[in-house]
């Protein structure tokens, strides 16, 4: 389906997770996407098909870009977009995830924007809430809409993603972005590659559908796409690898290993970046960085995702 | 033998007797289709002649053709909220739940609040059983003071007081030294060490199985090894020091070939299998359900096979129902961070019986593990229906066919892991000391 062909109707109530989603289904919200990253820059960017409708985005965990990334969103499709930091307010006072998913419901949102520090927590709040659900990252397990604003950069520069060979480096076993969009890009056709040490590398994940690669180099060769992911703090000094400056040394992204990838290979990274851990700063702002479009796409992703789930609302 | 804690009214009870049964009677090497006359609390006779002294007067005759009498079952992994948690299960609600299953003997875990590493508190259950259960009920003590695995408990004292054998309950030792000087000391009174085995730094915050299951759900793993590396250090420990040990459940097929290696060396070892790990595996889990968190955790279906052979061979000596009742205070959270454990008291026996429809295990294989092997290794009275044993047994339908409904769970906690799961078998009737405990409708 293209940018201006028939719409088709999405026919999930949630957005939990890619794994959910048939290949067309995320081609389709692409496509949608698309369409937003139009209205995005035009002076007037405002549009109301959730007039009316209550967005609430409950964050368990802090993230500033992702949470006003769909509060712009929110706001560009005319909802009343209310942001909740619940990450220790009620949970010191020991109330469960389920307690907190029944006050919410009773406010009687649209829809429910969801990052908790747990995977499953969304799924647990989904089967408990009667509104929509949008999993905006829990735990390592899911992402969804950051492997979908990622896919979306990559089409959008390279003009389609099968084929593509993407290597995903860094973090993978603490990444709810990898596997996001492990599953995302081998829906679309792409051939996807983990790139990192073993230590950060989860048991069985080459049954994903990946090739395994624990030396940059190797697993740079070639690659058309070069997705760095963040490395947590706590994981270095002796736990996962030893220290930053031998991590940066084996599996840093500077020019000189990602000349290993194509010449036209296009660097992104979920952000925020940890210059010189992962990511050598001059990579990072320099000209086959991606990152900062990543961030507009992501808007445009989460309004094309709202505005598909609304369409899924009751309207009585 | 210890002598049980419950004060039946046996000799008021009026004999039964149940005529054209199935006898499964493990202890005997007994499957035959006969009458089991109970009288005085005691079996009087089970088996194919068993009518060749009479009908006692006044007894209570069951038609039970097409139904099965075996010993009743003998759990010796079952934790309950009393003291510390009665909101969770007290010894009241959990001797209810444990009637229904079939189960007429349950063994205790010590990891309470306060823990059980006092003969005061050992006493203090002992007490509260008498008065409160409708079954038999033993206490297991702490080995270490308060289950911290540091300083070993008063061994004889809590044995003195009745405790039938020695464990930190879900804690592992992970000192290797202390479970060394524990398996010594214990030796001196015979007494029994049951471990939980996990080496808990290498399964670290894992919550399920290692492997594709658990990366594709982004839940971190604990690998099998944390199991068997664990299970190998304790049977070098075993064979230094000659205990009496018994791993609480295993779930690997490696740990199967541990305990195999073990024994055919002559080391006083045993082992057990919860009945969650016979019949469901990491794939079970499905979208985050916390009531199928366990420990250690379901894993995959190749090690699942493993245990049910190894349970069909003998290897594994128990099966237990690792009842673990959780509120939804600890249960109704992202599954990472709910709590391990599941009821099992009224499904151990339903579940169990899948093996059997599967073939994969005869009934007196089964009900071995269940009743005769435990009795006889924790050395309680139970497990057999030779004439002058105690009557404790069960009435089995096992043509039965139901769906479990949680609600309908006589525990106090519904956390079960088989919501609406099919069954084929039920226990119609509880015997205990020949008093019925519990019976299913109309049996």
């Amino acid at each position: 389906m293209s940018a201006s062909g028939p719409r088709g109707i999405f026919p999930h109530k949630h957005l939990l997770g890619i794994e959910d989603l048939r290949p067309e289904e995320i081609v389709m919200l692409l496509d949608r996407a698309e369409e937003q990253v139009a209205v995005s820059r035009r002076v007037e960017k405002k549009r109301h098909v959730l007039s009316g409708r209550t967005q609430i985005n409950l964050f368990f965990e802090a993230s500033t870009r992702t949470q006003s990334s769909f509060e712009i969103a929110g706001k560009r499709l005319g909802a009343d977009v209310m942001n909740m930091a619940v990450a220790t307010s009620s949970v010191k006072k020991g109330e469960t995830l389920i307690d907190t998913a029944t006050t919410l419901n009773a406010m009687r949102p649209d829809i429910l924007v969801v990052r908790h520090h747990a995977a499953g927590a969304v799924h647990l709040l989904a089967r408990k809430v009667s509104c929509s659900v949008v999993n905006a990252g829990d735990g390592a397990h899911e992402h969804p809409t950051q492997a979908l604003l990622d896919a979306l950069t990559i089409r959008r520069h390279k003009g389609a993603i099968r084929g593509l060979v993407v290597a995903i480096c860094g973090d993978v076993a603490h990444s709810r972005v990898a596997r996001s969009n492990i599953i995302a890009l081998n829906a679309l056709g792409a051939r996807v590659r983990v790139v990192g040490p073993s230590t950060l590398m989860p048991k069985g994940i080459e049954r994903m559908g990946v090739e395994v690669f624990t030396r940059m180099r190797e697993g740079l060769k070639d690659a058309d796409i070069v997705m760095m992911l963040r490395l947590q703090r706590e994981r270095m000094n002796g736990s996962f690898v030893p220290s930053v400056r031998e991590y940066f040394h084996h599996w840093g992204l500077d020019q000189e290993k990602l000349d290993y990838a194509k010449p036209d290979a296009l660097v992104m990274h979920p952000g925020p970046m940890n210059r010189g851990v992962e990511i050598d700063p001059e990579v990072a702002d320099g000209p086959q960085s991606l990152i900062a479009a990543q961030v507009e796409m992501g808007v445009a992703v989460r309004m094309a995702v709202l505005e598909s789930l609304a369409e899924q609302l009751p309207n009585d | 033998m210890i002598p049980t804690p419950l004060t039946r009214r046996a000799t008021d009870q009026p004999p039964v007797v149940f005529r054209n049964a199935r006898i499964v009677d493990p202890s005997r090497d007994l499957d035959a289709v006969g009458t089991v006359v109970v009288a005085g609390g005691r079996i009087l006779a089970a088996g194919p002649e068993a009518l060749n002294q009479g009908t006692p007067e006044g007894a209570e005759v069951v038609e039970a053709e097409g139904l099965v009498v075996a010993p009743g079952l003998v759990d010796a992994r079952v934790f309950i909220g009393e003291p510390g948690h009665e909101h969770r299960e007290s010894l009241a609600t959990a001797s209810r739940a444990a009637a229904a299953g079939g189960v007429t003997t349950l063994v205790t875990m010590p990891d309470t609040d306060p823990v059980i590493d006092d003969p005061a508190l050992v006493d203090f259950i002992l007490r509260r059983a008498r008065d409160d259960a409708r079954v038999r009920v033993h206490p297991m003590a702490a080995l270490t003071k308060g289950c911290l695995g540091q300083e070993m408990s008063e061994i004889g004292l809590l044995g003195e007081a009745g405790a039938i054998a020695f464990t930190d309950g879900r804690r592992s030792i992970a000192n290797a030294n202390v479970m060394r000087r524990c398996l010594t000391y214990a030796r001196d009174f015979g007494a029994l060490i049951v471990h939980h085995v996990e080496e808990p730094t290498l399964a670290g915050s894992g919550v399920v199985n290692a492997g594709e299951f658990a990366t594709r759900l982004g839940l971190p793993g604990i690998p099998r090894e944390a199991e068997t590396i664990m299970l190998e250090r304790d049977m070098r420990i075993v064979g230094l020091t000659g205990g009496r040990y018994h791993a609480a459940q295993i779930s690997t097929s490696d740990s199967v070939e541990i305990v195999r290696r073990a024994k055919d060396r002559g080391l006083d070892v045993t082992c057990g299998v919860s009945v969650n790990h016979l019949c469901l595996n990491e794939m079970d889990i499905g979208t985050y359900r916390s009531f199928l968190k366990l420990s250690p955790p379901l894993r995959a279906e190749d090690d699942r096979i493993a245990v049910v052979d190894a349970l069909a061979d003998g290897t594994i000596d128990f099966v237990v129902s690792s009842h673990d009742p959780q509120d939804v205070e600890t249960k109704r959270h992202p599954f990472a961070e709910s709590a391990d454990g599941a009821v099992g008291l009224e499904t151990l026996l339903p579940a169990a019986l899948r093996l059997v429809a599967d073939g994969r295990i005869g009934w007196p294989a089964l009900v071995a593990a269940l009743s005769t092997r435990p009795a006889r290794r924790l050395g309680l009275d139970g497990g057999s229906l030779k004439p002058g044993a105690t009557a404790d047994l069960i009435l089995v339908d096992p043509a039965v066919s139901w769906v479990l409904d949680r609600a309908a769970l006589l525990s106090r906690s519904k956390n079960t892991p088989f919501e609406d799961a099919r069954f084929e078998g039920r226990v119609l009737r509880t015997l205990v000391a020949g008093e019925t405990v519990h019976r299913y409708r109309d049996a």
